[in-house]
């Protein structure tokens, strides 16, 4: 029987084992020095801030494994051997593979910054660096301020985090707005505010010069570069991004550049290997996306498309139109489609927002044809699957804005705003033709 | 799922969400309001009743609306779960024990031992507790308050308070808000007010039975007790309307309802039960089992209950009906083929139309309708007068009062809130939820719309599912929940952090449907995994 061992046991490894699974007869092990069992990382947030526990971001109940003859190893893998088709474990157990999965995700991006090693500072990635943040900042008398570096997702879940236990929280972001090499400056301007009203020291154009640290090797501030300000501080957090956890794969015949470079197929240079999620690199780009893809969602479709390759009926993995969620404190976030910071030439925004400051849209579409190209969205829930079946069918912003509605998907009973957002859209319209 | 809580790997105390000090003054009030109520067991006996009573009250009310106010509205409007498994009293902590245990004995003493709160005995005058209320008793309905009425006071006070509070934890969030506004509407008017007021009306020449009307069978599995049907049709036109009312609201309204809205039309926003469980209970909504084998366990008690329920009420109308067809068209045999009959009916459409649904299940369905119908013949051929199967029908429906409707909705169902969730009851012994339950899952617009391929599997739905429904295992899978035991309370799409879920009515078509491969993907690739 073929055995199939997955490195990883993220939502790629996992969804790949699962659809393997329900596809075949194959043997199947996952090995993750992680956790013993598959948790959602999603959802580390949620342990720190009380909503949950462990257990709860678990999404299979533990005897899932052994009853789909899935079955789990405990333990760092510390070699792999492409040529005999072997792994070798920290105890030095061997093990032999007939197809090799890579899934092994990202590691927290560090730039060299003087200090970055010191003790009380972590990144916001895996299980160890929760347990970590529970240690240094188990409540605000333990850490007294926590500064956090760097303007995205992580970062700004890590600043919630944070607030929960009423831990005042430093924010530094390099850029002049809040994430705003990927949002709209209207959309990160709304942000920016919104994370100032939740008392968060919010610094804008602020880059992180050093970290300061204690006589016990502990961070205990950080210097601004901007203005040479020193913050005190318990807790450094950096959420600079992340890049492929392939230290590992790099003393192998495995070729990699900043992640392992896969084909459309998810298969690496080596003959059995393959890799996906945010440790994989595709070798050219896929449309807009970017080579390396650190979200769920792609690792998820890399999962499932890699499983039928695997069982016999090879498939490229060919993502569908982009699509993507975040939270930020209390303001929703989906986007379906590309809506760039910065139109391109040819490409224009169109931008609601509501005057709560909790909501807002924003449109890009090409503005000879007045096709819609995709949709940010802050507050209101839309509908993935009508978004999805536009795009395909590539109708005019005018089309979207008329039948706004029928994307809608907030609560029952929730106050709509379609008539709002098509007289601002006939509006600027009106005012651009004039 | 793991059950053991407050295990935070905090090397200092886990618990930072400590009280504000106004909270703590509103705690101090609420205590003191509680306290007054405790001294009247100890005999105190209060000069000024409707003064120590109004001031008991308005201290809880007072207490619990300034620490709402203080916990929610001093922050922004949005999802207020920070910390909720760190507070001892709502992760089994040690004042999570202590509440359940006080609870449960105020149960136990309610339902059998009465006395003790100062219920009088025949004809004597109240004292203690039951004494207090006594003054807002002779306003409402002109006699004595009874421990019924105390509860019943207790239980609508619970509903509007907490309801307030969790009004105010939902500001953002209009159908919570509307759902609370209805079942605190229905506590108070339809559960307490009217009922009192109706008592008020009986004289010596006519009498209605305590009648909360949004109680449907099988919930007041007494409504068609001799007594009652007696009562009513002696109050002539208006006690005849309430009969058929009854009857109505069983076959023709619920079923309308459920259709179209589901079980929740009911559950969550009419249902007293639901009521507390939504207001007084929301606290304790995540600590129900989420595990498979919880859900096994559930849809064998649930089910087992309406089996009893319906066999018990067909036995006790069974009992009092008479033989001869010539007084009464409605005789012991008609009825017995009446129930068959509707049985038999009901049976035969869901095989007929449903049977690839239920799938395993339809055995199991089968095996019950026949257990059934076996009984009904034999009561037939085995009953005396008074007598089903040997057995006293008065015995059987005192057990099922006794088992269900003392020991499960209330000693088990709201006495252990803290310990085993807000909806232990609803979930595990509720014959009405049961009932609307299957027609939800068979046949009803409602479901729960998962939002393509946005889930991140993070856990809050499941979590926070007061029914213990794995809502992750569904939309994960891009999959609608269409759940029997769904009551709709909406918590879930209010909690997912990437806007998931969405509770609709909508067509019966692709109402269940499962895809192996979610959107986002390949097209080629989810039409070749998805159509099987």
């Amino acid at each position: 029987m073929e055995h199939i061992v997955i490195i990883g046991n993220g939502i790629s490894g996992i969804t790949a084992a699962r659809h393997i699974r329900k596809l075949s007869d194959k043997k199947i092990t996952i090995i993750s020095a992680e956790t013993e069992h598959f948790f959602s990382r999603t959802a580390l947030m949620y342990i720190y801030m009380g909503h949950m526990k462990y257990e709860h971001t678990k999404p299979y109940e533990d005897s899932f494994w052994k009853k789909n003859r899935i079955d789990l190893k405990f333990g760092l893998v510390t070699a792999i051997n492409t040529e005999h088709k072997s792994l070798q474990l920290e105890n030095n157990e061997n093990m032999q593979y007939d197809k090799l999965i890579v899934a092994t995700g990202s590691i927290s991006n560090k730039f060299g910054w003087k200090g970055q090693d010191l003790k009380s500072v972590i990144g916001l990635y895996s299980k160890q660096d929760l347990d970590q943040l529970e240690a240094i900042a188990p409540n605000n008398e333990v850490c007294q301020r926590a500064v956090v570096v760097g303007g995205g997702l992580i970062g700004i879940e890590l600043a919630e985090m944070l607030h929960t236990r009423k831990i005042p929280v430093t924010f530094l972001v390099r850029e002049e707005r809040f994430w705003d090499g990927v949002l709209p400056r209207g959309d990160a301007d709304m942000l920016g505010r919104h994370i100032l009203s939740h008392g968060i020291d919010l610094r804008l154009n602020s880059n992180l010069s050093e970290i300061t640290s204690d006589a016990h090797g502990n961070a205990n501030g950080v210097i601004i570069a901007e203005t040479g300000e020193t913050i005190s501080c318990n807790l450094v957090g950096l959420t600079a991004g992340v890049s492929p956890n392939i230290g590992l794969i790099k003393s192998t015949a495995i070729e990699t550049d900043r992640g392992v470079l896969v084909n459309r197929y998810l298969e690496t240079n080596v003959k059995d290997v393959y890799a996906i999620g945010d440790c994989a690199q595709q070798r050219e780009p896929i449309g807009n996306r970017k080579p390396i893809e650190a979200v769920w969602y792609t690792g998820r479709m890399m999962g499932e498309a890699l499983a039928q390759t695997i069982c016999g009926n090879r498939m490229a993995y060919n993502p569908g139109h982009w699509f993507n969620s975040a939270k930020f404190f209390d303001i929703e976030y989906q986007t379906y489609g590309w809506v760039f910071a910065t139109p391109k030439k040819g490409y224009a925004h169109f931008h609601w927002k509501h005057d709560d400051g909790q909501k807002c849209i924003t449109i890009e579409y090409q503005e000879a044809s007045n096709i819609f190209l995709g949709i940010n969205t802050f507050g209101i829930r839309m509908r993935h699957e009508v978004f999805d079946r536009w795009l395909t069918e590539q109708r005019t912003t005018d089309y979207v804005i008329k039948n706004l509605k029928e994307a809608n998907f907030d609560p029952e009973f929730y106050k709509t705003f379609e008539e709002e957002i098509n007289n601002a859209y006939k509006y600027q319209f009106k005012m651009a033709y004039r | 799922m793991s059950t053991k809580t407050n295990s935070s790997m905090s090397l200092a105390k886990p618990d930072s969400q400590t009280l504000s000090k106004t909270q703590k003054i509103a705690v101090a009030l609420g205590i003191v309001g509680l306290f007054i109520m405790a001294l009247t067991l100890f005999n105190v006996d209060f000069p000024n009743k409707p003064l120590f009573l109004s001031l008991s009250l308005g201290l809880i009310t007072a207490g619990t609306i300034m620490f709402s106010n203080n916990a929610y509205l001093t922050k922004q409007a949005g999802i207020k779960n920070d910390g909720v498994w760190f507070k001892s009293i709502a992760s089994r902590g040690l004042w999570g024990w202590a509440l359940g245990i006080v609870l449960t004995l105020f149960y136990i003493v309610l339902y059998f031992k009465a006395e003790w709160l100062g219920l009088a005995a025949d004809g004597g005058a109240n004292g203690g507790l039951v004494a207090l209320f006594d003054p807002l008793s002779r306003l409402l309905n002109g006699g004595p308050a009874s421990q019924w009425f105390v509860y019943g006071t207790l239980y609508t006070v619970a509903i509007l308070v907490f309801g307030y509070k969790f009004m105010l934890k939902y500001r953002h969030n209009r159908y919570e808000q509307l759902r609370t506004i209805s079942v605190m509407f229905f506590q108070l008017a339809f559960a307490f007010l009217i009922p009192e007021f109706m008592a008020r009306l009986n004289s010596e020449t006519f009498s209605l039975p305590y009648y909360d009307l949004k109680n449907i069978w099988p919930l007041n599995f007494y409504n068609f007790d001799k007594y009652r049907v007696d009562s009513m049709i002696e109050a002539g036109d208006i006690g005849l309307a309430f009969l058929i009312f009854g009857i109505v609201s069983i076959f023709v309204i619920s079923p309308i309802l459920t259709y179209k809205y589901g079980k929740r039309w009911y559950c969550s926003w009419v249902c007293g039960c639901g009521g507390l469980a939504e207001t007084a209970g929301d606290p304790f909504r995540h600590l129900s089992d989420k595990s498979q084998f919880a859900w096994k366990v559930e849809r064998w008690v649930v089910h087992s209950v309406v089996v009893f329920v319906t066999l018990m009420t067909t036995a006790v109308i069974y009992s009092y009906l008479g033989n001869d067809s010539s007084k009464y068209w409605l005789t012991k045999d008609v009825f017995l083929l009446g129930v068959a009959g509707l049985l038999t009916v009901v049976f035969a459409l869901v095989m007929l139309f449903k049977r690839k649904e239920l799938a395993k299940d339809a055995q199991y369905g089968a095996i019950g309708y026949f257990v059934i119908i076996m009984v009904l013949i034999g009561m037939h051929y085995f009953s005396g007068t008074k007598n089903v199967f040997l057995v006293d029908t008065y015995f059987l429906k005192s057990s099922y009062g006794f088992l269900i409707g003392a020991i499960f909705s209330g000693v088990i169902g709201v006495g252990f809130y803290p310990i085993f969730g807000n909806r232990v009851w609803c979930r595990f012994g509720c014959p009405m939820a049961a009932m609307l339950g299957f027609q939800q899952r068979l046949f009803s617009k409602f479901r729960i719309t998962t939002n393509g391929g946005q889930c991140i599997s993070c856990g809050n739905c499941s979590t926070y599912c007061e029914m213990g429904i794995d809502v992750r295992a569904y939309a994960q899978k891009g999959e609608n929940i269409v759940r029997s035991s769904c009551v709709g309370c909406g918590i879930c799409a209010a909690v997912c952090p990437r806007g998931v879920l969405k509770l609709e009515n909508d067509s019966m078509n692709g109402r269940i449907n499962s895809n192996d491969i979610l959107l986002g993907n390949d097209v080629d690739l989810m039409d070749l995994v998805n159509q099987k």
